[in-house]
């Protein structure tokens, strides 16, 4: 049950609901289930709730990690 | 629509050897008859398109039929074949071989960004016919009708088919009208069959001539129409501006047939999108078939809708596109063709056919690894794992 | 689309691929499983496989809440809908699962079963406001990720004294499902596998976090790296896996630092807790029963469970005899090995879990992989 998808916050409306943009697709889903969260922010949204934040610092970290060719020892094989 | 009395409103005299009858009689309506202009109108006051609602007596054949028929219908067709006001339109013979399709809409909702269940109907069979390499000629249209359907939106319905009829440059030659009680149909079931016309020498594309070194294009992006009706459905709402394609593609194909390019097998990938056409291609040409994910075009926003969906664009429905198979040779040229008409700006060349055994639809993720394109299992239904 | 698309990068996947292949020792093999559905569904989508060397083999694990719900859940649904009127709400993953008698909800809906397919609880809720004279059941399934969503559907439901509302509550858990394939007697029965390490499931784990994988690592000395969803990811965690393993660590890493802390979202825990409590066991379709693997809704909100409120009794229905689904699920057999695969068992027709839903490992091998079982006639 694992289809989740991060979009960002574009409307906060009372009631813990918010409008969220992925790609120009916009939903309304709640937001009950996490604290703290403003206009702009990504969150990871599933089945209509958001889930948990997305913290862009992590996201840039995990990208360039992708690029990193590999340890002294691989690179010594 | 059973008979006619429009020809008769314009002043077109009744054909010879029909009795006359004054009064408009059940199903058998009588050809003709006196000129509407002289005779006293039959109808107390006219249709109510503000307010009004289909009921029963719009089917039963008697007055009120024959009402909504004037009024609405033959208003909006108006054509020298439904004005000979018989049960069946009398058609000169075409010269060359005769293509016939026929389609049912069913489509809900009725109305949605970029058209409507009557502009589609008239596109669908439009395109069934023209994809064949037909010129269209001829439409049937028959309606279901719920009771109490509004008259204002049968009447924009049948004025948008009307208006897509006649900037294809098709007729509307014969219809029929049924009412069903509430509850029964989704408000207006449309059924439009279509005939067209072949030169009597030259190549039938068919499903079944696609041959390896084929060149596999299509004339535009994909999933446009299938993901502006699902933003409109019940419990699926979203504000995205995706838009329907719904087109009539005989002037295109007519552009492509022109350039005369070895073009083995036109189709216009509806249901099932795609992959479905596809499969369908492969088996009925008995090849095998490989994509390249990152050629096929998918607007940014069907692409994302999609994924809020779970769906899978390959298999979402368009009514405005075309699947091309042609020699490789005339790829190019093609192409080409494609992008200089208004509806293949976003044309491209997507694959290449080749031999198997097994008819299996492969494709190259934009990603760099393979996967099947296979046939739908059952309705797409939206993933949420 | 931000945060997915640079994550699907085909330039950035052959790097890693090479990275793979150049830190995967040629002297052994790797086996890693992929708990979670979504995992083995970008796996099969992507065609990630093409990407990995030959040594290392990715095992589809039973993470998908579809797939291991039991066809006696689903004709409990399927009775509530043809026999007590009820208005069924369900996730469309459920719809073609089949069940008893030839039935599945879908073929129920066709036999005039109010069945409507839903995206979110908060449409089952909204049902359940607009038709007050009808009974309206949640069909709730998933992992740790879709149940705080149920747990707050039935708080809301609470506060706002609906009276026709419930909930058949299927959740089950992550953790318990992988230590039950590490360890139970049917493992000794169908053979133990040498997985060498686990890729955890991206979502769950933002709802649990990392720290309940500890336990694993630690008693049973596999690494686990948790991914995110995108291919990119797995590939990135596969990496990290073969590292562990080189280096003899069994450790929890987390390589879907973007959404997953250790702690995880403790708001939507304490919701969970507030609203379920464990059951003592539960049958998980392939596996059989597992302890303390499921929850059921809380004595306190009594009146939104299903199973209370209709005096629901399971009735358990075994699988079909040839159906390889438990030996697959624990990585023990692979889909080809199933005398019934692709021939009476297809996604149209599914016989056991593994088939029913597009992440499960059978179905995702026959979707999109099961040309490569056919010597490939053409290269492009």
């Amino acid at each position: 049950m694992c289809l989740a998808l991060p979009a960002q916050v574009v409307e906060i409306s009372g009631n813990d609901l918010g409008v969220v943009d992925l790609g120009g697709v916009r939903k309304e889903v709640s937001l009950a289930l996490i604290d703290d969260v403003a206009i702009g922010d990504y969150v990871i949204i599933h089945v209509g709730y958001a889930l948990t934040k997305l913290d862009p610092e992590e996201a840039a970290k995990t990208l360039a990690l992708f690029e990193e060719m590999g340890t002294v020892e691989t690179q010594l094989q | 629509m059973g008979d006619l009395k429009e020809g008769a409103a314009r002043g077109m005299e009744p054909r010879s050897g029909e009795p006359k009858s004054p009064l408009p009689m059940g199903r058998g309506l009588g050809g003709g008859g006196p000129p509407m202009s002289a005779a006293r109108k039959n109808y107390v006051r006219p249709l109510d398109f503000k307010q009004g609602r289909v009921d029963m007596s719009h089917g039963s054949g008697g007055r009120a039929m024959a009402q909504l028929i004037e009024e609405l219908f033959a208003a909006a067709f108006a054509n020298e074949y439904l004005a000979q006001g018989n049960d069946g339109a009398l058609l000169p013979m075409p010269a060359g071989r005769v293509v016939m399709a026929t389609d049912a809409h069913v489509v809900s909702p009725l109305f949605f960004r970029g058209g409507d269940i009557g502009c589609l109907s008239i596109h669908g069979t439009i395109n069934d016919v023209a994809v064949m390499g037909a010129q269209p000629l001829w439409i049937a249209a028959s309606f279901i009708l719920e009771e109490g359907y509004p008259l204002a939106d049968l009447k924009r319905i049948v004025e948008s088919m009307a208006a897509a009829a006649r900037e294809a440059g098709v007729t509307v030659v014969t219809g029929d009208t049924k009412v069903v009680e509430q509850g029964k149909a989704d408000g207006v079931f449309i059924t439009t069959t279509g005939i067209g016309t072949l030169p009597e020498e030259g190549m039938l594309l068919s499903g079944d001539r696609a041959r390896p070194g084929d060149a596999i294009l299509v004339s535009g992006t994909l999933g446009d129409h299938g993901m502006a009706i699902m933003s409109q459905r019940e419990n699926l709402s979203f504000d995205a501006p995706i838009v329907s394609d719904t087109a009539a593609l005989h002037g295109l194909i007519a552009a492509l047939l022109a350039t005369g390019a070895d073009l083995r097998v036109l189709r216009d990938p509806t249901r099932g999108g795609l992959a479905t056409t596809l499969n369908e291609i492969a088996r009925q040409s008995g090849v095998g078939m490989l994509l390249s994910e990152a050629a096929i075009p998918v607007k940014p926003v069907v692409a994302a809708a999609c994924e809020f969906l779970g769906l899978d664009p390959l298999y979402v429905a368009n009514e405005g596109k075309l699947v091309a198979i042609c020699a490789s040779a005339d790829a190019e040229r093609l192409l080409a063709a494609m992008r200089a008409h208004p509806l293949g700006g976003d044309a491209a060349i997507i694959g290449t056919v080749h031999e198997d055994a097994h008819h299996f639809v492969q494709m190259k993720t934009s990603f760099g690894g393979r996967r099947i394109v296979d046939w739908l299992t059952g309705e797409q239904l939206p993933r949420i794992c | 689309m931000k945060y997915v698309d640079e994550f699907r990068d085909g330039e950035v996947a052959k790097g890693l691929a090479t990275a793979i292949a150049a830190e995967a020792k040629p002297s052994r093999n790797y086996s890693f499983m992929e708990f979670c559905g979504g995992h083995t569904h970008a796996i099969s989508r992507y065609g990630v496989t093409d990407l990995l060397p030959a040594n290392v083999r990715m095992i589809h694990g039973p993470g998908c809440p579809v797939c291991v719900l039991p066809i006696g859940r689903i004709d409990l649904a399927i009775r509530l809908a043809l026999d007590r009127g009820v208005i069924l709400a369900t996730y469309g993953d459920t719809l073609r699962v089949p069940a008893s008698g030839g039935l599945s909800l879908l073929k129920a809906k066709a036999r005039g079963g109010d069945i409507r397919m839903v995206y979110s609880t908060a449409d089952a809720l909204k049902i359940a406001r607009e038709n007050p004279q009808r009974e309206v059941v949640f069909l709730a399934i998933g992992f740790e990720t879709t149940t705080p969503p149920t747990a707050l559907t039935i708080r809301q439901a609470s506060q706002e004294g609906l009276k026709n509302f419930s909930v058949l509550c299927n959740h089950v858990l992550t953790p318990s499902a992988i230590t039950h394939i590490l360890e139970s007697p049917e493992v000794r029965q169908y053979g133990t596998v040498p997985l060498d390490g686990f890729i955890g499931p991206a979502h769950v784990s933002t709802v649990i976090g990392s720290r309940p994988y500890e336990h694993f690592a630690e008693e049973y000395r596999k690494p686990v790296v948790i991914a995110g969803f995108e291919p990119l990811d797995v590939m990135q965690a596969i990496r990290m896996l073969v590292r562990q393993v080189n280096e003899g660590r069994a450790e929890v890493e987390n390589e879907f630092s973007r959404a997953v802390t250790r702690d995880g979202n403790l708001k939507a825990q304490a919701l969970v807790s507030e609203v379920f409590e464990l059951r003592r066991s539960f049958e998980w379709r392939g596996l059989g029963e597992v302890p303390y693997s499921a929850l059921q809704i809380r004595a306190a909100f009594a009146e939104f469970d299903a199973e209370r409120r209709y005096a629901l009794t399971y009735v358990p229905v075994p699988d079909n005899k040839a159906c390889e689904c438990g030996a697959i699920l624990r990585g023990v057999k692979k889909p080809q090995d199933c005398k019934i695969f692709g021939t009476v068992c297809t996604p149209e027709n599914p016989m056991g879990s593994c088939m029913v839903s597009s992440e499960g490992a059978c179905a995702a091998h026959y979707t999109y992989g099961r040309y490569k079982d056919f010597p490939l006639e053409a290269t492009a």
